[in-house]
């Protein structure tokens, strides 16, 4: 049957009932909430009601401290280390990253030249390299047979390496920080407006002066919200780790070894819950600065 | 003459982050390519290694594809109807419903998996079969379709243009299917691509909820790190950078499409 029969005849009726053309307020909701109800009973199922229990399961009593799990992180040394390791090393990184990364979008969005498509690829292909690739990638470069061993065996005689300690983590989390703010800086930076800058040049400006006064004020949200999203991914980076090596005290590879090797459940549900907790509360800081952007975590 | 000297060493700074950047891969390429990495290249070239990688973990490899269609397949069915009824609710609903939806990208996936394997853990049918692994990938990857399918369809004019289609008589179904998702297809591709390159590429969530007999495509990568040759690491990486590096050339070129729609 077409569209068009369905109609009731005339212009009359088209007229007199406005209201039933997309149908009434209530029946327009019944059929957003029917159109959201696979995803909702998918993401309460598997998602809201096991992280619930999880939750409740982190207050349950630690084996061997005998108090709750979550007591135990705030009482414990040995805990308040890890966090304090895992923030500390993260908030490094953003930095790191920001001020690196942002040097370079900055440029890269704004002069052209021969080839910057190709340095742009570079820069930003590795977006999607999981976790355990990136900890390779480290091993690569810092490992027992990786550039820079064999550069110092060659120069010097012996094996540098730095890959399977805090140095291989801080280096591999770089490198998966670098190509998310590339993109941001370079898409804050393209919605800069340039006639700003040109109205400080003109009033005598030097080059240091726009840039602390006009460009970084300009990008500021976008910078505050990729390192946000670089804090948040770097916490929860449990690939990198877990290549580089298991011995290393960060939370995720706690998280693990709570679960995998003592069975201490109520311990790594404690852990996982602060941890989300952060996370998520530098993500949610990241969307309220610059929407749109997810980030996604490797 | 200054402004000379500084494009030179923003120039030359730019480069030392790109050279950080691809020096790693790179050497992995060539490690996963040449006989025998600790003599070098004068050892020759050969796809012994990636033979051989195919001979170990090729299940691994169509495991991951596997997984990457059914949850794409899985996404679409129910994150555009999703995107839909976001686009349809009040802004404080829709609002909030998006930043639930959003949980399982905000907290690591290390996270989701011990809440999913503490809760459903015991059903050892379920727990053993590759449908538990594709529950985690569809809940990470979901909020990526919603999200690209809703920014399409805010910026498309959809309420006008289903308004028009509704005042000449067509019913809701005629509207969903003949105004809506044609309006929104750029949409669904750039979600798709999204979806299909994360899940190919997921392991946090994966490590924790696969069994000997459902090993993914990076869990098989994390193994062969740590208990096969170099060689044969890097040239499982090469196979994965095969495998990933087209679809992020097609994100970008979607990503442009959509660009120039607006």
């Amino acid at each position: 049957m077409t569209a068009a029969s369905k109609q009731p005849s005339g212009a009359a009726s088209y007229l007199s009932r406005p209201s039933t053309m997309v149908g009434p307020a209530r029946r327009k909701r019944f059929i957003a909430l029917f159109a959201l109800l696979p995803a909702l009973v998918i993401f309460c199922a598997f998602w809201l009601l096991p992280f619930s229990r999880l939750i409740m399961m982190g207050a349950e009593a630690d084996p061997s401290s005998g108090i709750s799990a979550y007591l135990t992180i705030l009482t414990h040394r040995q805990y308040l280390i890890s966090l304090a390791t895992t923030v500390g090393l993260s908030l490094v990184v953003s930095l790191v990253a920001v001020a690196i990364a942002g040097v370079a979008g900055f440029f890269l969005a704004r002069q052209r030249f021969f080839g910057k498509s190709i340095l742009v690829a570079i820069l930003t292909f590795p977006l999607a390299f999981p976790g355990v690739v990136v900890g390779f990638l480290v091993i690569m470069l810092g490992g027992r047979q990786g550039a820079l061993a064999q550069a110092s065996l060659w120069l010097f005689g012996e094996r540098w390496m730095f890959a399977y300690s805090l140095a291989g983590l801080f280096i591999g989390y770089l490198y998966f920080s670098i190509p998310r703010v590339i993109t941001t800086v370079m898409a804050a930076c393209d919605n800069l407006d340039q006639s700003l800058e040109e109205a400080a040049r003109s009033l005598g400006a030097n080059t240091w002066q726009v840039t602390k006064d006009v460009i970084v004020p300009g990008i500021a949200p976008a910078l505050l919200s990729t390192g946000a999203i670089c804090f948040a991914t770097s916490m929860g980076a449990f690939g990198t780790a877990f290549t580089l090596g298991t011995r290393l005290s960060i939370l995720p590879l706690n998280i693990y070894g709570e679960f995998t090797n003592y069975a201490n459940f109520a311990m790594a549900a404690a852990l996982s819950v602060v941890l989300g907790v952060i996370t998520w509360m530098a993500l949610s800081l990241a969307r309220r600065l610059a929407g749109g952007n997810l980030g996604a975590s490797v | 003459m200054k402004s000379r000297l500084r494009f030179t060493l923003q120039l030359s700074f730019t480069l030392l982050v790109c050279l950080f950047m691809i020096v790693p891969v790179a050497m992995s390429v060539m490690a996963g390519l040449t006989e025998n990495y600790f003599v070098g290249l004068e050892s020759g070239l050969t796809l012994r290694w990636v033979n051989e990688v195919w001979q170990l973990y090729a299940d691994t490899i169509w495991l991951s594809i596997k997984l990457a269609l059914a949850c794409l397949l899985i996404t679409i069915l129910i994150g555009v109807p999703a995107a839909y009824g976001l686009l349809r609710s009040r802004r404080r609903w829709a609002n909030a419903l998006e930043e639930l939806l959003l949980l399982p990208v905000a907290v690591p996936g290390l996270a989701t998996a011990l809440a999913l394997l503490l809760a459903y853990g015991s059903y050892r049918e379920f727990r053993g079969s590759w449908l538990f692994i594709l529950v985690g990938h569809v809940l990470f990857t979901l909020p990526f379709m919603v999200r690209a399918v809703l920014s399409v369809m805010q910026t498309a004019k959809l309420p006008q243009l289903e308004e028009a289609a509704a005042s000449l008589g067509a019913s809701f179904r005629q509207r969903f299917f003949g105004v809506v998702i044609p309006n929104c297809m750029s949409g669904i591709l750039a979600g798709a691509l999204m979806v299909v390159t994360l899940s190919i590429g997921e392991f946090n969530i994966t490590w924790m909820l696969h069994t000997p007999l459902t090993k993914t495509l990076p869990v098989g990568l994390a193994d062969s790190y740590a208990s096969m040759r170099l060689e044969i690491g890097s040239a499982y990486t090469l196979i994965f950078l095969v495998m990933v590096v087209p679809l992020l050339v097609a994100i970008q070129w979607a990503g442009r499409l959509t660009e120039q729609r607006r």
